[in-house]
């Protein structure tokens, strides 16, 4: 029986590793496949051979670096304000009791609950009235907000771990309110800072509704948007410069979540359910 | 006026916090409310106020047209609602794909969280996998599985074929499958979030449960029903709360498989209610969708959350 425990562990291991593992192993197979290889009727997960030639191509054609470009944007400037707005915020959130914490951690709830289209059709009505329905500068509003609860709830998170008792101390040292938070708070949270922001970064990096919505014009596409339009006309899809394109546009938030995996794990989640 | 506060909050535990004066209490709600005004008013104008006028344009006739005139209907769009069937077919779509979902998500976390923490080989492989699907963008897990179900060039209807299965499935455009099939999906990219929950709460579990539980003579299952459910389980109605509303809600993933296709087949509310406004441009019925929807997700939580707490109640 003993024995028998470890193999059932293993298999079971070596399937999700391939449910897991085997699509992006796909994708980057057919990253760098030839288009008649793609097209071929003998399919196989290694190349014949390599062909680089997709990723220039991807790059070359289609808007690509234009959409890249704007998404870049999109995401830098909503993450510094989505930051920006959260500090306070946050700290208030974590340090004050009473009603108004109350209130704040409701909203954060209730603002996950409620479907985004709820908040995009007056937004859009909103957003048209003041000319902004097709324009990055209108998305990067939309973006902000809707980061903006979750991020809260971060950073209340983090600010909640700095023991108090620090701050008092430098209270009592006589450093005045201001001196503490810059002194004190600041540096210890600075890594929460750092992966709210990350955090932020990569939901408007990946957003992919709203900008639906939003944009009209391609030279205001953001890079999911692009990418969709690839696989608009059925059959006549370039699938090698699509692959190649669809790996480029996942890079920024493998690169973070391979960063902030061993906070991942450590409880950064268990921690926002848990409140 | 700091330092004033500073004591007064040290003392404001049990036992028994003293009055604080009446001006350092002032001092401080001013100092809140400078720290918080600056989120307040974006969030407030960008986020409280688009939902309220979302669930107040769901009572009107509003059309996305150029110089919009609207008047307000009353309940009309929700009876005109009562009667559409493709509406409620759709409802009904979405809760088979949101509950199947999140059943599975929650069975393979699970499984995937106990490998996970037992001592096994791969597990840095396996952590680093079973956290990239939750990084991908929603339109690249889309187009990536959109090319595993290829029905000409896929690897899946190759790997079928190789053993001997009918090898010509179409799964993303046949009547039967499509649905499955984008629910395997779903669950692809919702596992992650669920896994590292779980993972987390596995690790706060005390070893000496599980050692109590092995001398009393307890097998692998039995330790895992008697000792572990039991001590994941606010966990597991939290993530499964979430997950249930995450997966109600979501709407780029299946928009790009499938579209909401074939012949409506996996046609999520969502996609359902943006084809109103967008497609069909009556955004004050499809804020009555918003509505209504919203309404049956709360309710059904509700339900769920009150039976898991009174069974809590009743396990002690």
């Amino acid at each position: 029986m003993r024995t028998l425990v470890r193999p059932a562990q293993y298999t079971a291991l070596a399937l999700y590793i391939v449910f897991l593992g085997f699509p992006l192993l796909w994708l980057l197979s057919a990253s760098v496949k030839s288009s008649e290889e793609l097209n071929s009727l003998t399919v196989s997960l290694l190349p014949t051979e390599w062909r680089w030639d997709n990723y220039s191509q991807a790059l070359e054609r289609q808007g690509l670096v234009r959409s890249s470009a704007n998404s870049l944007v999109v995401a830098l400037v909503s993450t510094a304000l989505v930051v920006v707005i959260a500090l306070p915020g946050a700290y208030a959130l974590a340090r004050f009791r009473g009603a108004m914490r109350a209130l704040g951690t409701g909203w954060i709830l209730v603002s996950q609950v409620f479907p985004v289209i709820l908040v995009i059709l007056p937004l859009f009505l909103i957003l048209r009235t003041v000319e902004l329905t097709d324009s990055l500068v209108g998305l990067t509003l939309v973006h902000t907000t809707y980061t903006l609860p979750f991020a809260l709830w971060m950073l209340q998170g983090y600010v909640s771990a700095i023991p108090r008792d620090l701050e008092e101390a430098g209270s009592m040292d006589g450093a005045g309110r201001a001196s503490v938070l810059r002194q004190i708070v600041f540096p210890l949270l600075m890594p929460g800072i750092v992966a709210t922001a990350m955090f932020s970064f990569v939901s408007s990096w990946n957003e992919f509704f709203f900008a639906l919505v939003l944009l009209q014009s391609p030279e205001n596409y953001t890079l999911p948007i692009t990418l969709k339009m690839f696989i608009g006309g059925e059959g006549k899809v370039a699938l090698g410069p699509l692959a190649a394109g669809s790996i480029l546009a996942a890079v920024p938030s493998i690169v973070f979540f391979s960063i902030m995996q061993k906070r991942l794990t450590g409880g950064l989640l268990s921690g926002a359910v848990k409140g | 006026m700091s330092t004033a506060t500073a004591p007064a909050r040290t003392s404001a535990r049990p036992p028994g916090p003293p009055r604080r004066s009446g001006a350092a209490t002032r001092a401080r709600r001013r100092e809140a409310a400078a720290l918080v005004l600056p989120s307040l008013l974006p969030v407030l104008v960008l986020s409280v106020a688009p939902l309220v006028v979302g669930i107040a344009l769901a009572f009107t006739d509003a059309r996305l047209v150029r110089r919009p005139e609207y008047s307000v209907v009353g309940l009309e769009n929700f009876e005109r609602l009562l009667g559409n069937g493709f509406f409620w077919e759709s409802f009904r779509i979405g809760m088979v794909w949101a509950v199947s979902v999140t059943l599975l998500q929650l069975v393979a976390g699970m499984g995937l969280a106990l490998l996970l923490a037992a001592d096994l080989r791969l597990q840095g492989l396996t952590r680093v996998l079973a956290l990239i699907p939750w990084a991908m963008p929603p339109v690249v897990v889309a187009i990536m599985w959109r090319m595993i179900y290829s029905p000409n060039a896929g690897p899946l209807n190759a790997a079928l074929g190789s053993v001997g299965l009918p090898d010509d499935v179409n799964w993303l455009a046949d009547f039967s499958t499509a649905l499955p099939a984008v629910v395997v999906v779903g669950v692809w990219v919702g596992m992650p979030q669920t896994t590292v929950t779980l993972l987390a709460g596995l690790q706060q579990i005390p070893g000496e449960l599980h050692e109590a539980a092995s001398m009393d003579g307890a097998g692998a299952w039995r330790r895992f029903t008697a000792v572990t459910l039991p001590s994941l389980r606010p966990i597991v109605t939290s993530i499964t709360s979430l997950n249930f509303i995450w997966n109600f809600n979501s709407f780029s993933l299946v928009y790009v498989l499938t579209e909401g296709g074939p012949g409506g087949k996996t046609m999520l509310p969502m996609l359902f209610t943006y084809l109103e406004a967008f497609k069909n441009r009556n955004i004050g019925y499809a804020a009555a969708m918003g509505v209504v929807l919203v309404v049956v997700v709360v309710a059904l939580l509700t339900v769920y959350l009150w039976s898991q707490l009174r069974e809590e109640k009743g396990a002690r």
